[in-house]
């Protein structure tokens, strides 16, 4: 199996694509297997590391773990890290993700996670506290913009890279205002990062915009028409919402990889978010074999609070859907309708042309030209329609997704924690048999390894109810952000039917008169 | 299914604008203000005072009163179908002596097979939605039929109110059997063959129309009016489609609301946070606005898309009128042909100049009455455009100002609350 391998580029190599397939189907196959022989090896989530990374050189220095700036605040934290940190010493450096270097893919997900449990819990525990009280003091004082989409390059190399302009008066920032250029596949890099390090911690971490092929090549290739140019605005101001929904996350804010996104003017190229990469590859395959431990848990849930929170969240997710479907259908209905209009104006024209009594032709071409109005009225309703309240819908559809990935998190936590009371419990049992059998080695070995679960098991513990008293925090902060989101942009909403009706009756009013001198 | 339209519309017909919440019976107005100077007279009223709908047909109450002597009563009713006021059409259109008037266009088939199929699906589907779902998708439905409905009555309506205020088409002798004889007319249906013969008629006609119109008439006025109608007919037929199209795109629009208010709904009762006292506003706000949106749509098709249709039929029966007159005004030149070759010959002269005679006369009857027709034609356009015109841009009006203020009343009530 190939340790190391570049991410192919996009559209190209196809053949790699099969080998990673392949490789990718030989993971899966492998993390379910030694999964139900479980005990011997300490982490499932990282098994395919384990497979893999026998041949290279251990966990590389892929992506900034952590850096400088937490190593100094939480110094005596570092302390209580585990067995594998210091091996990523070398990596809290504030070296730039290396995105440039050959990655092996599977370094991105398995070890961050064993070392994230490790160290997490104090580390955040403190931040966490310092930032509420930042926050509480209310307004979070920063201002998000994405604009100005520019087309860079030509051809199937081609992207877009649109402006990031932060407003703050926060002190962590350098600046008050300042903006840098990014590109689609950097905010996918900033949120892969963001969510591999809090996602399995229990923060919900907001779900970057989707990729989408089609729309990209179209804009790409050149087309300059009023579909592509929909395709960008689209996507910028989801890009948009996006920031603005990480930032306003207390413990994201404080984040440095997501300052180096807003700051810095320079940004390696996270090469890792393409689709048909190898990372790609090994995320979907993480998915999948994710999707099927997640059958194969079961767990005991203590806490009723879970148990009907995930209730809830399904509902909601569902009830969104269907709402979502509705609003998705207004929106085609009323662009329909606009063109219906500006077809029938059209032709009231020339009704009037042809109409011979002089003040009804007249009337006639008043009556076109009020319905041509009215069309770039629906036409104008059918973007606030879609980008107020569809797109609302889809991006808390996406977000709940989310949520209920930190739920599914928790409950690998708790699996977690129950194997290690499991392989616990053999280790004693294998000391008693050493007792009776007599040999001394053998025994020092078995009571070393006791210690090593016994400790495993509280850590298990503790990053179990750590992750537990996390996700209690951020749905009750995800609430009430989804109450406030929505009521906003609800009311908005409404206020621009407000004006399509204030702007109907402007025109009708004008019309009036028109209709009464027809003599 | 029963509906009633009658004289008693008549003085509601006065107040353009209805604040009631059956906004159905603004269509019967509608379309009896598509031609305005019917104002009827004590001699002879028409009007359908009832009718009954049964699964594949449509049975219509004729109701008359008149103080003609032709009449045996002063006031009777029978009941007719479709069929039967086609068969009078037809017999208008087929009877030389008024070749020089506009016939009145026929009223279309009642057509409901759209509406029932729709009604059909929902009984179908009932089992997958929530009740509330289905009465809410149900009364819609039956308020579609009952306006369709409404509409084909009235239509039928229009027809004979034009016969009865026609001078010459009111005393026609078919006429008053279609509205006395209150046995069955055993008018059926034309058969298969008969249908042939009228599609190769029209097809005749057709081509007959093109060369015929190719003549460039002497008489001024009526060159004016042919070109005038052939584009005026065309132009109409196009916004009348482009019309129909609009407003059911308004109507479908109208119909998102209503599933989006429902799902808000649904939101609004599950929600476990204080947003749900909003969702429920919201879904109230929709259910409101939704129906506001559906009269809207409703009224754009009876004053704007109902009027051009009309007047697309009746554009169409002018034109029949002058391709009438043309064709007897090529009888008259082949007459005249006739007679100069009889002349010559020698031969048959006196029957030459008998038939000469009576081309000419038919010729110049039909051009006068035509004259007159098509000016009532224009006058009769005019005011209806005006007045549908009129209405149309109040009852805008009116619908966007309530729906005005329910959102601004829902967004005070929701900016108070949050």
């Amino acid at each position: 199996m190939a340790a190391e391998r570049e991410p192919p580029p996009l559209g190209d190599g196809k053949p790699t694509d099969f080998e990673d397939l392949e490789d990718g189907e030989d993971l899966f196959t492998s993390t379910v297997s030694t999964l139900e022989s479980s005990p011997s090896s300490p982490e499932p989530a990282s098994l395919p590391a384990e497979d893999i990374s026998a041949n290279s050189n251990g966990p590389k220095p892929t992506e900034v773990v952590l850096d400088d700036d937490r190593e100094d605040l939480f110094a005596e934290a570092t302390e209580e890290v585990s067995l594998d940190s210091p091996e990523r010493e070398p990596i809290l450096s504030s070296e730039p993700s290396p995105a440039v270097t050959p990655v092996t893919p599977t370094t991105l997900i398995a070890p961050r996670i064993e070392s994230k449990s490790m160290s997490a819990p104090v580390i955040f525990d403190r931040s966490r506290e310092e930032i509420e009280e930042e926050a509480n003091g209310d307004i979070f004082d920063i201002e998000i913009g994405v604009s100005d989409p520019e087309k860079v390059g030509d051809g199937m190399n081609a992207y877009m890279a649109y402006r990031v302009t932060t407003k703050t008066s926060l002190s962590m920032f350098s600046k008050s205002e300042f903006s840098v250029k990014r590109r689609f596949s950097d905010f996918l890099g900033l949120h892969s990062k963001l969510a591999s390090k809090y996602l399995h911690v229990g923060y919900i971490v907001p779900p970057a915009p989707e990729k989408s092929i089609v729309g990209m090549t179209k804009v790409k290739v050149g087309k300059e028409d009023s579909s592509s140019t929909e395709f960008v605005e689209k996507r910028r101001a989801a890009l948009e919402r996006y920031l603005q929904r990480t930032v306003k996350h207390p413990t994201l804010l404080q984040d440095p990889d997501l300052r180096q996104f807003l700051e810095s003017s320079e940004l390696p190229r996270a090469v890792n978010t393409q689709a048909l990469s190898g990372a790609g590859i090994l995320r979907m395959v993480n998915k999948a074999a994710d999707a099927v431990n997640k059958m194969t848990i079961k767990m005991n849930e203590s806490d009723a609070w879970f148990e009907e929170k995930q209730q809830q969240f399904e509902n909601l997710d569902q009830q969104l859907r269907e709402l979502h479907v509705s609003v998705e259908a207004l929106v085609c209905h009323r662009k329909e309708l606009s063109a219906n209009t500006a077809a029938f104006a059209k032709s009231a024209a020339m009704l009037g042309n042809s109409e011979d009594h002089t003040a009804l032709s007249r009337a006639l071409s008043q009556l076109a030209e009020v319905e041509e109005k009215i069309d770039q009225l629906h036409q104008e309703q059918a973007f606030a329609d879609f980008y107020m309240f569809s797109e609302l819908l889809s991006d808390y559809i996406r977000l709940i997704a989310a949520v209920k990935g930190v739920f599914d998190h928790r409950m690998k936590c708790w699996q977690k924690w129950e194997d290690a009371q499991i392989t616990l419990l053999k280790k004693r049992e294998a000391e008693a048999k050493m007792m009776v059998a007599n040999k001394p080695d053998k025994i020092q070995q078995a009571k070393n390894e006791i210690r090593e679960w016994e400790a495993k098991v509280q850590q298990g513990e503790r990053d179990f109810e750590q992750i537990s008293k996390t996700i209690r925090k951020e749905v009750g902060r995800f609430e009430k952000e989804r109450v406030k989101d929505f009521k906003t942009v609800i009311i908005k909403y409404l206020e621009s039917l407000v004006q399509t009706q204030q702007q109907l009756i402007k025109y009708w009013e004008a019309f009036l008169p028109e209709a009464k001198a027809i003599a | 299914m029963r509906a009633c339209a009658g004289p008693r519309l008549g003085a509601a017909m006065m107040e353009g604008l209805d604040d009631g919440p059956d906004f159905l019976s603004e269509e019967d107005r509608g379309l009896k203000a598509i031609n305005v100077d019917l104002q009827s007279d004590a001699a002879l009223q028409v009007d359908i005072s009832d009718a009954l709908s049964e699964r594949d047909k449509v049975k219509f109450t004729v109701h008359t009163k008149s103080s003609l002597p032709n009449f045996k009563q002063n006031e009777f009713s029978v009941v007719r179908q479709h069929e039967e006021f086609i068969w009078l059409h037809d017999s208008f259109v087929e009877n030389e002596d008024y070749a020089g008037y506009i016939i009145p266009p026929a009223p279309p088939r009642p057509d409901f097979d759209a509406s029932r199929e729709k009604l059909q699906k929902l009984g179908e589907g009932e089992g997958s939605m929530t009740k509330e779902e289905f009465t809410k998708m149900k009364q819609e439905l039956e308020a579609e039929y009952l306006a369709i409905f409404k509409k084909t009555v009235a239509m039928h309506e229009v027809f004979l109110c034009r016969v009865a205020a026609h001078p010459i088409l009111r005393r026609d002798l078919n006429f008053h059997v279609f509205l006395e004889y209150n046995q069955d007319l055993s008018v059926r249906g034309k058969n298969k063959k008969e249908k042939l013969e009228d599609f190769f008629k029209n097809m005749v006609k057709s081509a007959d129309g093109v060369i015929v119109s190719g003549v460039k008439d002497v008489d001024d006025f009526f060159e004016h009016e042919r070109t005038f109608l052939l584009e005026y007919h065309n132009r109409v037929k196009d916004a009348s489609a482009k019309s129909d199209r609009m407003t059911r795109s308004h109507k479908s629009a109208a119909d998102d609301y209503n599933r989006i208010g429902s799902s808000l709904y649904a939101l609004g009762t599950q929600d476990s946070t204080d947003i749900c006292k909003f969702f429920l506003k919201v879904s109230e706000l929709f259910d409101k606005t939704r129906k506001i949106e559906a009269r809207v749509s409703a009224d754009e098709d009876l004053k704007l898309s109902d009027l051009l249709k009309y007047y697309l039929r009746e554009s169409q029966a002018a034109k029949d009128l002058l391709y009438r007159r043309s064709r007897s005004l090529v009888d008259y030149e082949n007459a005249n042909k006739a007679l100069d070759k009889a002349r010559a010959k020698n031969k048959d002269v006196l029957q030459a100049e008998t038939s000469q005679q009576l081309c000419c006369q038919k010729f110049e009857k039909i051009s006068e009455s035509a004259k007159q027709e098509l000016i009532d034609f224009k006058t009769r356009r005019v005011a209806a455009f005006r007045k549908n015109l009129v209405e149309l841009a109040e009852l805008e009006l009116k619908h966007a100002k309530g729906n005005l203020q329910l959102l601004q009343n829902c967004l005070a009530v929701l900016n108070g609350d949050t």
